[in-house]
């Protein structure tokens, strides 16, 4: 067995035992009577701050009051209401920067109620109880074409279903769930919750759900315009970026996401190698889980290093600190300019930087760090813009996600505006689900 | 340090914090517990005759209701006097009195409503060396139905003539505890006045029924599906029992009647409040069940700092003391005008001052888009319900406008003169002002 000295990529540098304790839930779950003292501190304040704060709009405090209450199962249907993948927000949403950063209580005393704690509580306790909560509508006979089964499509087509109308879920990849899935640092999404979390979904019914079949390879958005009454786009950001940096093709250099997705998909975390020195390139969520999650297989340095300042970092100061708490080393104002080693990265070399009003310089300064595995975590990139309009990089949407072209919306990471969160892209993917349904029946 | 020593009808303890009769003091092994704690005296839990005990449910005798974070409000209990032998807590009571010749001990009694029950116990309690009785005149569960307790404390008449008797046939203080379970609680204070009581005490637990298993459609607490009312106590009933106070502390007739003042004392600052409204020291009950005789020493070291910080020097200078401001309604000076001012620094912005006044009361708060709540003068009418719900003290307060300012709601200027209700010329049972 190798161990995190173990020079080179290497797997099981962890025991099994240590392995399962370091993926386990980052938060235990919160028991019944922590669950009421949470809920406890709630002020149930007039137009919520929290609730402006969610994406979504949950009702918070008429959730934490139906907690309160005892009636953890009325809280979920509040939740699942407005955001019917609830339970996985409740896991992955950065609470921090959005309702707990804006409780009240965060203001008085710098220690909000734990709002996510307390929706996880309270889905958990449905989903554990119930099969499904929601009854389709009767029928349409309306047919709408989702494509993704991530966070959007699904939000997306569990509305339209509710509806109604018959939805087809097509997905590139050959599971659901998309980030969900195959995204997020294992420890948020523990016990197959993801995959759960879908079959729970699906339980409304009226949704086929077809995987192996990406936009632009096995589908057209025209064969599918035709066929279908409407299309959603929901497929996400599929694209790396590259680095674009001299050495980016040696052994060892490899996509975070990538990464992420075999450590999720992975049976055996102990088959999963990881270096001894891992370097993540990079400022986002995919940089911390995966500097992380490298940390906890047992690299035994692990740095980040990110060309802005701390203050630019995209991943919350939450998450820098669960990195920096992990032995993760955080580097800000470098940028990768060479990696060097024979067949395989040996070392990065790094330049410092300085913002200059005149955008990101290079101060001419390097510095050269140990690595046999290097993750790029640089930003995701759209794979097809199957002919849309787009707005940037992304495809452009209009109101609840209609896109330039009539009876085709799109929400998510792959749409205009909002952050590239879970909780966003299932806020557009119900919003523009509502959006279709009112076309449909018009 | 301010000494707390008080002097209760010649009684002296050394602070004014006594133990209510109460399972907390119904036996030796409790009532050396609790004055080693600190407790200037205990009212031993009430005695009844010689004879077999009363027995008492083998299933739940409390039942609560909570604030946030499960704290205890009120509790109520479904327990009778003692249940253990007369001559066993006699023996006990006097060997406790001879070792803390300090503290107070005052026995609590409940026999039957004849001459001769209390002629017969009276003497064995002189005998033990207590320094009082009280007679429990207030139970409103078991012992009620059978004739004593609150169905001797709801008929004055009773109360008057079995405080004679108890005036006849036992030399030191006589204290008659007061049921709440009545309509004027001055009429039986009088009464016992009129018997010749020393003090009254007051208020005994209020009939309550804590709630309602939903599951088995039985009252709380519920033995084998039944349930009964029971004596309500603990924080919840402290406004109740302040009001009962005040009212025998400032009617004519009950005037000067010494009282001791029962009914949710948890901290120094609820003592002190029975005190200014004329108790010459206080009983607790349910604060010592929740939270164990320890509390004395946050009620001892609390009133004594509060005392030190205010200048008085002894308990007795504070009995009393807010008597005087206690009044009717209609002499409330209806020139006074103030309004709510809410700090901008202490806000944080829950709003529920705006959702409470906007939904239940006068639309004098505003929202703005980004949260900042302001008092619209001009209707605020003070009603004091935004500082009652806001969850941070002291961020809105009621500012008292001054005399010769216009008060923008109704458009006149504020009078510096005191005018009330019987002069008022709306009123037409108006008396002019003279």
């Amino acid at each position: 067995m190798s161990n995190p000295m173990t020079p080179g990529i290497a797997a099981a540098r962890l025991p099994a035992e240590t392995l399962a304790q370091n993926f386990a839930d980052l938060h235990d779950p919160l028991d019944r009577h922590e669950a009421r003292v949470a809920a406890d501190r709630c002020y149930f304040c007039h137009d919520a701050p929290c609730v402006t704060a969610c994406p979504t709009s949950i009702d918070i405090p008429l959730f934490i009051r139906q907690i309160s209450t005892g009636t953890p199962e009325a809280a979920a249907k509040t939740i699942f209401d407005q955001n019917i993948l609830g339970g996985m927000c409740a896991r992955v949403c950065p609470t921090e920067d959005l309702c707990e950063q804006a409780c009240v209580r965060e203001a008085a005393e710098g220690k909000p109620v734990e709002i996510g704690r307390l929706q996880r509580y309270a889905t958990d306790t449905l989903m554990a109880k119930q099969s499904h909560p929601y009854h389709r509508a009767p029928s349409t006979g309306k047919t709408v074409a989702v494509i993704g089964a991530g966070p959007a499509g699904l939000a997306c087509a569990h509305r339209l279903a509710m509806h109604g109308h018959d939805v087809t879920i097509f997905d590139a990849l050959p599971k659901p769930g998309g980030l969900n899935e195959f995204g997020i640092a294992a420890y948020k999404s523990t016990d197959d919750f993801a995959a759960r979390e879908v079959d729970w979904l699906m339980g409304i019914g009226g949704i086929t759900l077809q995987t192996g079949k990406a936009l632009g390879r096995d589908l057209s958005l025209d064969g599918l315009a035709d066929e279908y009454d409407a299309v959603f786009l929901g497929m996400g950001l599929g694209g790396v970026n590259a680095l674009r940096t001299a050495g980016e093709d040696k052994d060892g250099v490899r996509d975070a996401v990538d990464f992420i997705a075999e450590l999720r998909q992975a049976s055996d975390l102990t088959s999963l190698p990881v270096g001894r020195d891992v370097v993540v390139i990079g400022g986002g969520m995919t940089a911390v889980d995966a500097a992380v999650q490298s940390k906890l297989l047992g690299a035994q340095n692990v740095t980040i290093a990110y060309r802005r300042s701390r203050d630019a970092m995209s991943a919350s100061r939450y998450e820098q600190d669960l990195a920096a708490s992990h032995g993760v080393r955080l580097l800000f104002n470098v940028q990768p300019v060479a990696i060097h080693g024979n067949e395989a990265v040996r070392e990065v070399e790094l330049e410092y930087t300085a913002d200059t009003g005149a955008g990101l310089q290079g101060t001419g300064e390097m510095i050269r760090l140990p690595v046999d595995q290097l993750f790029k975590a640089i930003g995701q990139t759209l794979v097809t813009d199957a002919g849309l309009a787009l707005d940037g990089r992304k495809i452009a949407v209009t109101g609840a996600g209609r896109t330039s072209r009539a009876g085709v919306w799109a929400g998510g990471d792959c749409a205009s505006g909002g952050d590239d969160l879970t909780v966003t892209a299932v806020a557009e993917g119900r919003d523009a689900a509502m959006d279709i349904h009112a076309a449909l029946t018009a | 340090m301010a000494d707390l020593t008080t002097n209760f009808l010649g009684i002296k303890s050394p602070n004014p914090f006594w133990l209510a009769s109460a399972p907390p003091t119904d036996k030796e092994y409790n009532v050396r517990r609790a004055f080693e704690a600190g407790w200037g005296g205990v009212v031993w839990k009430t005695l009844g005759s010689e004879g077999p005990p009363v027995v008492n449910v083998n299933g739940p005798r409390y039942g609560a209701i909570y604030g946030a974070d499960r704290r205890l409000l009120g509790l109520n209990n479904i327990e009778l006097i003692t249940d253990r032998p007369l001559q066993t807590n006699l023996d006990e009571i006097k060997r406790v009195k001879a070792d803390y010749p300090d503290r107070a001990m005052i026995v609590s009694i409940m026999v039957p409503c004849e001459e001769q029950a209390w002629k017969d116990i009276l003497p064995r309690v002189q005998e033990t060396g207590a320094d009082g009785i009280e007679l429990n005149f207030g139970c409103p569960h078991g012992m009620s139905e059978r004739g004593m307790g609150a169905a001797v404390g709801q008929v004055p008449e009773y109360i008057e003539m079995v405080t004679r008797w108890c005036k006849q046939y036992y030399d030191k203080p006589v204290i008659v505890k007061l049921t709440p379970n009545i309509t004027d609680i001055r009429k039986p204070a009088a009464a016992a006045m009129r018997g010749g009581a020393d003090a009254v005490s007051l208020i005994n637990t209020i009939n309550s029924i804590t709630s309602v298993n939903l599951d088995t459609m039985s009252p709380e607490p519920s033995i084998d599906g039944k349930g009964s009312h029971g004596g309500y106590c603990g924080p919840a009933v402290k406004p109740i029992a302040l009001s009962m106070v005040s009212e025998i502390a400032r009617h004519p007739d009950t005037h000067g009647l010494p009282i001791s003042g029962i009914g949710g004392v948890t901290t120094w600052r609820d003592a002190a409040e029975y005190i200014s409204l004329g108790c010459g020291n206080v009983q607790v009950c349910t604060a010592a069940m929740t939270y164990g005789f320890k509390i004395v020493q946050e009620m001892i070291s609390g009133l004594s700092q509060w005392m030190d910080e205010k200048g008085y020097t002894s308990v007795e200078q504070v009995v009393g003391r807010a008597v005087p401001n206690v009044t009717d309604w209609q002499y409330l000076n209806l020139n006074y005008v103030a309004k709510a001012k809410i700090s901008q620094d202490d806000c944080i912005k829950c709003g529920r001052c705006y959702a409470a006044c906007e939904d239940t009361s006068h639309q004098a708060i505003a929202m703005s888009a980004d949260r900042t709540f302001t008092v619209i003068d001009e209707e605020c009418v003070a009603c004091n319900l935004c500082v009652d719900v806001c969850p941070v003290e002291n961020c809105i307060t009621m500012e008292a406008m001054e005399p010769g300012q216009v008060d923008p709601r109704t458009g006149k200027v504020v009078q510096k003169d005191y005018a009330n209700w019987t002069t008022h010329p709306n009123n037409p049972g108006a008396v002019a002002a003279e």
